[in-house]
């Protein structure tokens, strides 16, 4: 995205051929394409990729899939992410704004909805500038250059010689053509070309600003911001009475009694599905909690040994996945290390609980949900029910933080079942916190061991590495992977798990580390089993793989006598990976902190880590002070300070509250959570079995530093930072104590005992 | 049953029992007092009784009569912001914003008895609170950016 040098996608010579211009790029479409196009029209998938395009216009390639203006001057931008809570509305509407030229005002942005956007996918993986802020640059930036060869012709000069202000297009003669006015037709209705004549970086007006979210005012004012405020005429809610444990088998229920409690209008049972509908909301609630109590379960004790993780993950049957062999004759000399790090179960825990709400009328059903992906998760419910895929319709909506594959799937799946029992009217469905907690697909448990030596210089010489996962995604798609789905007296059954395959991964997310090493093996110990409910929490395996790969990497510093940093710096080579390390540094004052006492506080210590998010995404490098109390145990983070590298960055002030977010969130998982269960249930059942963070354990002060790349693509960032805050978190609590934990959580009971206080 | 919300005299048809947080959701239709647990554990609920802090999801509405509840929408709104409102937007002190409500309130009641609160009051005052997306820093921000503005306003009238 080389902006100044980017060839314009319309010639002058074609502009002045007339009204050719549109109908040319449209007509030299190649076969394939064109076809495409069509299916696009009746809202089918493009039939095949179209690679040379940037971002998901390889997706969607027409021109109107992202961006339409109406002849009123209204500009619609549409995409298939989602605002998740990590601000991409205002994001894509400053991408727009700036390439367009108008106020980001001027414009309205639809996002994920199966009849109106484009099909995205899942917004996830921190893909969403690359994605879809690429696809609605390029296309703003060529949809503008339309607009200039219209008024061009208009205007009877050249289109070099026009300039846009205000939503319009100005001659030279100062004669305006408003967009509205020049757009008339399928003008827009075009296949992208490969490349856009993008707004200079280094003039950008809207772009790296920081804007003030679009979504926050409501949000703080208590304007209907989310799919738990909808209310729908004649809405209605559901409450559904889940298993207590994993398979449980409904024996029996008496309904009886319940049916005729005040305001419940219905209770649906299908197979070991049992659910209640109401005119109220805490009329469901009571006629939920009465049919719990009325409903007799069968349940198996089988999950495996909560107290014994590692033994249990890696004593399991594993197809072994080799994604790095590099293993040459090791000059070793130097010393050899060897360990084993382990993450345990981590809920995603959104502060509200998953909520849809859906509505069947005339045989075609809504589904109001903040599903991650609209598209798969219509697909799922379509089949659930038995329906039309053209018969369902998902929109998205806002829900509570979104940090991965939670109930939102789930919650929208049971709407749609109890739509289906109350034909006409809107059912709107919250899960209850126990249920969110018990029932939402959790981050996977792993274990890592790793083993390395060093050569005479200090060096890493070799390293082994194996990491033990389950899948990282069990997303919908197909049915059976909806809970409800699986629940029905006609199950569904639940699709065999697959692991993410590299560059990305899954488990194996972020297991080569980006140093440079002369023998190295990476291995995959995917884990076909799931005993315990899981999916994609942020970051999947990165966190775990970050969190061992940079601690080992401390360990490994401290037998060759160096710093941390410069043992690092010493093993890299990519200059942008330095650059972070160096700035996170310098800005902490890395060298000049207190090694020892006196200088150094008691009980304090320093930790540093870096990644680079899947190896392809941003960078980003995290430097942290702790303070550990020795007779509790407790580690609390005092001050961190991180450097990131996303490459264009569209909103600082954005790009800084999701490091940020990373930065607690990952602290949170570090040294609080973990998820608990007996031979038969899980046991963590809300806030005070799964502890979380809280402000008692928030830092003093945190500082985020951009590196500013203008014009470089943009990289995902809204998981960089959790790997290295973790990893920088146990490195320092090392420091501080003397004393290396590598099993996760890092909580005031380990650290008391490794304390032996 | 009668309640005082935001200054207003509601009659409300509901059974006694039921927490103060579904008489506002949908007898009233207030979006800001949010569903996060149900049991007083993360504050997504929070609104003011008498000045107090208070879980609604857990306060069931025969305690209430009588009493004044406040919630963020009697505080201010989108066109007429609250000082409270006004400096979380400054700050942008949300990520998904679903507890921001409730930490706002809290919030509120802690600088309506001392403007004056410190950053380890306002922790103190906070602890009740969860926030899952990591906005802590900012939120912290936001409630000192918030007493500096109620003080320069008590500051402002007239003696």
């Amino acid at each position: 995205m080389s902006a100044a040098a980017a060839p314009a996608i319309l010639s002058r010579r074609r502009v002045l051929a007339g009204s050719g211009a549109l109908i040319l790029s449209f007509s030299s479409l190649p076969p394939a394409a064109a076809q495409q196009n069509a299916q696009q029209q009746k809202g089918g998938k493009p039939a095949g990729a179209t690679p040379q395009l940037p971002g998901d216009l390889k997706k969607s390639p027409l021109l109107d899939s992202w961006i339409r203006i109406d002849a009123n001057g209204a500009i619609t931008v549409f995409t298939g992410k989602a605002e998740l809570g990590q601000g991409i509305k205002t994001a894509l509407l400053q991408i727009a704004a700036e390439q367009l030229d108008v106020d980001l005002k001027q414009l309205t942005l639809i996002t994920a909805d199966t009849s109106r956007t484009p099909n995205e996918g899942f917004t996830a993986g921190s893909h969403s500038l690359q994605d879809s802020g690429t696809a609605i640059m390029n296309a703003a930036a060529q949809v503008r250059q339309i607009l200039f060869a219209q008024a061009a012709q208009r205007a009877g000069v050249p289109a070099e010689q026009m300039k846009t202000d205000n939503a319009a297009v100005v001659a030279p003669n100062g004669q305006r053509f408003g967009y509205g006015e020049l757009v008339s037709g399928d003008m827009l209705h075009v296949q992208a070309a490969p490349q856009s004549p993008l707004a200079d970086p280094h003039a950008y007006r809207v772009m790296n600003h920081a804007i003030q979210r679009v979504d926050i005012p409501a949000k703080v004012t208590g304007v209907a911001a989310y799919v738990q405020d909808m209310r729908l005429p004649g809405m209605v809610h559901g409450r559904i009475v889940r298993p207590p444990s994993y398979g449980a088998k409904l024996a029996s229920v008496d309904t009886a009694a319940v049916e005729k409690m005040p305001g419940v209008l219905k209770v649906v049972r299908d197979g070991n599905f049992l659910a209640v509908v109401a005119e109220r909301e805490f009329f469901a609630i009571e006629a939920m909690r009465a049919l719990a109590v009325a409903a007799r379960w069968q349940e198996t004790a089988k999950l495996p040994d909560a107290g014994n993780l590692a033994a249990v993950l890696t004593g399991l049957p594993s197809q072994d996945i080799t994604v790095l062999d590099n293993q040459q004759q090791s000059a070793g000399g130097g010393k050899s290390l060897e360990a084993t790090y382990t993450r345990p179960y981590l809920s995603h825990g959104s502060i509200g609980p998953s909520c849809a709400v859906a509505q069947l009328d005339n045989g075609a059903l809504t589904v109001w949900t903040h599903t991650q992906g609209v598209y798969p998760d219509r697909d799922a419910i379509a089949e659930m029910l038995r329906m039309p895929k053209e018969q369902v319709r998902c929109i998205h909506v806002e829900g509570s933080g979104c940090y991965g594959h939670n109930g939102a799937d789930d919650a929208a799946a049971d709407a749609a079942l109890l739509a289906r029992a109350l034909p006409g009217r809107p059912v709107r469905v919250q899960w209850m916190r126990e249920q969110e907690h018990v029932w939402e697909p959790f981050g996977p448990a792993m274990v890592v061991k790793v083993k390395a030596s060093l050569d005479a210089g200090g060096r890493i010489a070799d390293w082994d590495y194996g990491v033990w996962s389950n899948t990282h995604s069990t997303r919908p798609g197909p049915a059976g992977a909806l809970l409800a789905a699986r629940d029905l007296a006609s199950p569904f059954p639940q699709p065999p798990p697959k692991p993410i395959p590299m560059p990305e991964g899954g488990g194996d997310r972020n297991s080569i580390p980006l140093y440079q090493l002369p023998s190295a093996r990476v291995i995959y110990h995917f884990l076909p089993a799931m005993p315990v409910r899981v999916s994609a929490l942020r970051a999947l395996g990165a966190h775990m793989n970050v969190f061992a790969i940079e601690s080992f990497t401390d360990e490994l510093a401290a037998a060759a006598g160096a710093d941390p940093v410069a043992f690092r710096l010493k093993h890299l080579g990519d200059e942008r990976a330095r650059e972070v390390i160096s700035t996170a540094a310098d800005r902490f004052g890395w060298a000049a902190r207190p090694r020892q006492t006196p200088g150094r506080p008691p009980g304090h210590g320093y930790g540093f880590a870096f990644a680079r998010y899947k190896n392809l995404a941003a960078y980003c490098a995290v430097a942290c002070e702790v303070e550990v109390e020795r007779h509790t145990g407790r580690a609390r983070m005092v001050r961190a300070v991180a450097a990131v590298d996303a490459g264009q960055v569209v909103n600082p002030d954005g790009l800084v509250n999701q490091i940020e977010g990373a930065i607690l969130q990952s602290m949170s998982w570090t040294l609080f959570e973990s998820v608990t269960f007996d031979a038969t249930r899980i046991t963590s059942i809300d806030w005070a079995t799964y502890p979380a963070l809280r402000f008692s354990a928030v830092p003093n002060a945190m500082e985020v530093h951009i590196i500013d790349r203008p014009g470089a693509p943009f990289l995902g960032a809204g998981e960089a930072g959790q790997g290295p805050s973790a990893a920088a978190l146990g490195n320092a609590i090392a420091d501080a104590t003397g004393q290396r934990l590598r099993d996760l959580p890092l909580s005031r009971e380990r650290i008391r005992a490794a304390l032996g206080a | 049953m009668k309640l005082n919300v935001n200054g207003q005299p509601h009659d409300i048809d509901a059974d006694p029992r039921t927490p103060l947080l579904y008489v506002l959701r949908g007898d009233l239709q207030l979006n800001a007092a949010k569903f996060g647990c149900g049991l007083g554990q993360c504050g997504a609920c929070t609104v003011l009784v008498d000045g107090e802090a208070t879980f609604s999801c857990v306060t069931p509405i025969l305690a209430l009569e009588g009493k004044g509840i406040v919630t963020l929408e009697g505080l201010g709104s989108n066109d007429h912001p609250a000082p409270i409102q006004r400096a979380f937007i400054a700050e942008q002190a949300a990520q998904c914003g679903y507890c921001i409500a409730g930490m706002m309130m809290r919030a509120q009641a802690l600088l309506q008895k001392n403007p004056h609160a410190g950053d380890a009051e306002i922790r103190a005052a906070l602890e009740p609170n969860l926030c899952r997306c990591g906005t802590h820093m900012r939120i912290l921000r936001a409630v000192r950016r918030a007493a500096q503005m109620m003080q320069t306003a008590q500051a402002g009238e007239p003696q």
